[in-house]
């Protein structure tokens, strides 16, 4: 992008900006309220209780208890330590094929180490079929994963229905769900979910990067993967990131306060995106279920067009976005989502992930569509498979 | 623009891409087509190559390809096309890394996309020569297909002493595209190797004698 020209960020389920109300909250603890919230003295005592009140706040949002809530550096901590934590040599594990790679690396090394692993296909639509995870549960099967919401397409999980599934018939089988994408626009109640832990991280909901949850079931077995202190209750070592808790909760608790809202205004806007695209440029498609999906993802493809340079181009307009193809993947690979929903590789390669959020508007779609237009035009023209 | 990928003059190229073909390809009439890599690779690229005495004096090119892919096949056909066009000779020597070089560089895992134009210019010349009915080189089979790499790069690695597909793949960018093909480099590869080791390889040995002692001065 060019000095001067405004910039258009749709890239917020890579990160959201912090709020401005949530630096605010966090200002103290790194200046004033600096204590160490294990010290028994005043300053340390300070530090404490506001981390417990801060852990108070998220347990009222979860619906659950607050010596349920681990405190972590991450959405992918929070996975990690959800599998890690739990599975042991001979456990087997169910996860969708579509995980993100938190989950879905993990898993694949646990699997080497002697954990066995089965990978759920989803349908072309990019949800999962729960009959396919009943099918698949064995005597040993100690954890089943699967996220709320995709990171990359937005689709939405049946994860209630899973839970209740499992509630009902596998009381033993421990549920966890990686909600990083849901967090600050879907309902978090453990409760609904029906889940024995859940993964969220602050960044994707305007709080600080570094700091991520874990909701952990009452009863539920884990071991600590980082040692070295007592702190969260002996599950996860390491001095309290204090302000940053601070800041994941404020920004939960704004989130939360206009969730419905929200999720209203960007269900519209996207839509109305959308649309627009499919009608306005020949030979787009939009990648994943047109309903249950996130509110603000939008992920298209474009026949013949490698993403990367559409990327680059929407770039040069000050028009953030994303892409799933092997030349942004840094792997050479192009996404295992988009591989999973069997869409040919003329398309695949050309695919752009457009997510919107609290500062978007009708207007910067618009001017994204008018340049989106001519950019698609321009590389067709310099492609041999158009 | 401080928080670009590349350098200046790639994205010079690729926003203003040089001698792509424009309109219908029939109506440029080439001697010579070359096309490399598919879809599935996420690479494709097609070159037009016209022809006159020995010298290629007009090049065109397309490509389903990222910005690194753009802008070294449109900096590669400024090189061929300069002063009036290059003989062929002097354009199958331009080499990726002189194209790297002219590019000022590109990100590591970028350079295999910057390899296809070169490919594709070969495979250009290629179709040329054997339209013409000149007796051309055998062609070496192709290992891998997305980046072109024949077999008999895999004989002058062995042949240099290189052992494994690593050493082979950082040279020719061989598997780094769709990877459908690494297992059965690898497979050739060990073959190669053992027919490499049947021989004596020194005055001391007959076998297993590669990789333990040097072999550059025998």
């Amino acid at each position: 992008m060019t000095k001067n020209q405004k910039l258009i960020y749709l890239d917020h389920a890579a990160t959201t900006p912090l709020a401005s109300e949530v630096l605010d909250a966090m200002l103290p603890f790194f200046r004033e309220e600096f204590g160490n919230p294990g010290s028994i003295h005043a300053k340390g005592q300070s530090a404490k209780n506001a981390l417990e009140k801060a852990r108070q706040s998220i347990a009222e949002i979860l619906n659950c208890e607050a010596e349920e809530i681990i405190f972590t550096s991450g959405g992918s901590e929070s996975d990690n330590l959800a599998l890690r934590g739990i599975l042991k040599k001979g456990d087997h594990l169910i996860i969708s094929e579509i995980e993100h790679h938190a989950i879905l690396h993990t898993a694949e090394i646990l699997e080497k180490n002697g954990i066995e692993l089965t990978k759920i296909p989803v349908e072309k639509n990019g949800i999962l079929k729960i009959e396919k995870i009943e099918k698949a549960i064995r005597k040993n099967t100690k954890l089943i994963s699967v996220m709320l919401a995709n990171n990359e397409i937005g689709t939405l999980q049946p994860i209630r229905e899973i839970g209740k599934f499992l509630q009902k018939n596998h009381p033993e089988i421990i549920f966890h769900s990686d909600a990083v994408q849901g967090g600050g626009i879907l309902d978090l109640n453990v409760k609904h979910l029906k889940v024995n832990l859940l993964s969220l991280s602050a960044h994707k909901f305007y709080g600080p990067k570094g700091v991520g949850i874990l909701f952990k079931k009452k009863g539920v077995k884990l071991n600590p993967q980082i040692s070295g202190g007592n702190q969260e209750r002996g599950l996860r070592a390491s001095t309290e990131n204090v302000a940053g808790i601070i800041g994941c909760v404020k920004a939960l608790k704004l989130a939360e306060k206009s969730r419905d809202e929200e999720f209203t205004r960007l269900t519209k806007l996207r839509n109305y995106f959308v649309e627009k695209v499919l009608t306005e440029i020949p030979r787009s498609r939009l990648n994943g279920n047109a309903e249950k999906r996130l509110p603000g993802n939008a992920n298209f493809s474009f026949f013949g067009i490698e993403g990367e340079s559409i990327l680059l181009r929407l770039d040069f307009e000050g028009i953030c976005a994303s892409s799933g193809s092997a030349c942004t993947s840094g792997s050479l690979d192009p996404s295992h989502v988009l591989k999973a929903l069997k869409i040919p590789h003329e398309w695949l390669h050309g695919s752009i992930r457009f997510t919107l959020g609290k500062s978007t508007t009708k207007k910067d779609l618009d001017f994204v569509v008018v340049k989106l237009k001519k950019i698609v035009q321009d590389l067709r023209k310099i492609s041999p498979l158009v | 623009m401080n928080n670009w990928p590349y350098s200046g003059t790639v994205k010079d190229h690729f926003f203003h891409p040089r001698n792509f073909l424009q309109g219908d390809e029939s109506d440029f009439a080439a001697d010579g087509v070359g096309e490399v890599g598919s879809p599935a690779c996420g690479d494709v690229m097609k070159m037009w190559i016209k022809v006159r005495d020995g010298k290629i004096i007009d090049l065109k090119w397309k490509t389903f390809g990222c910005a690194s892919a753009i802008g070294s096949t449109s900096m590669l056909s400024e090189m061929v096309l300069k002063n009036g066009g290059m003989k062929i000779e002097t354009a199958l020597k331009i080499t990726p890394a002189d194209i790297l070089k002219k590019l000022g560089g590109l990100p590591q895992n970028k350079i295999h996309c910057s390899v296809l134009g070169d490919k594709a210019l070969r495979a250009a010349v290629e179709n040329y020569l054997e339209k013409k009915g000149e007796p051309k080189k055998k062609p070496s089979k192709i290992i891998c297909e997305c980046l072109g790499v024949s077999e008999r790069e895999l004989d002058l690695s062995v042949a240099a002493g290189e052992r494994t597909f690593a050493e082979f793949q950082r040279k020719t960018k061989a598997g780094t595209g769709c990877e459908k093909c690494v297992a059965k480099i690898n497979k050739l590869l060990a073959k190669k190797i053992d027919k490499y080791s049947d021989k004596a390889c020194c005055s001391f040995c007959k076998k297993d004698c590669l990789g333990k002692t040097s072999r550059t001065n025998d």
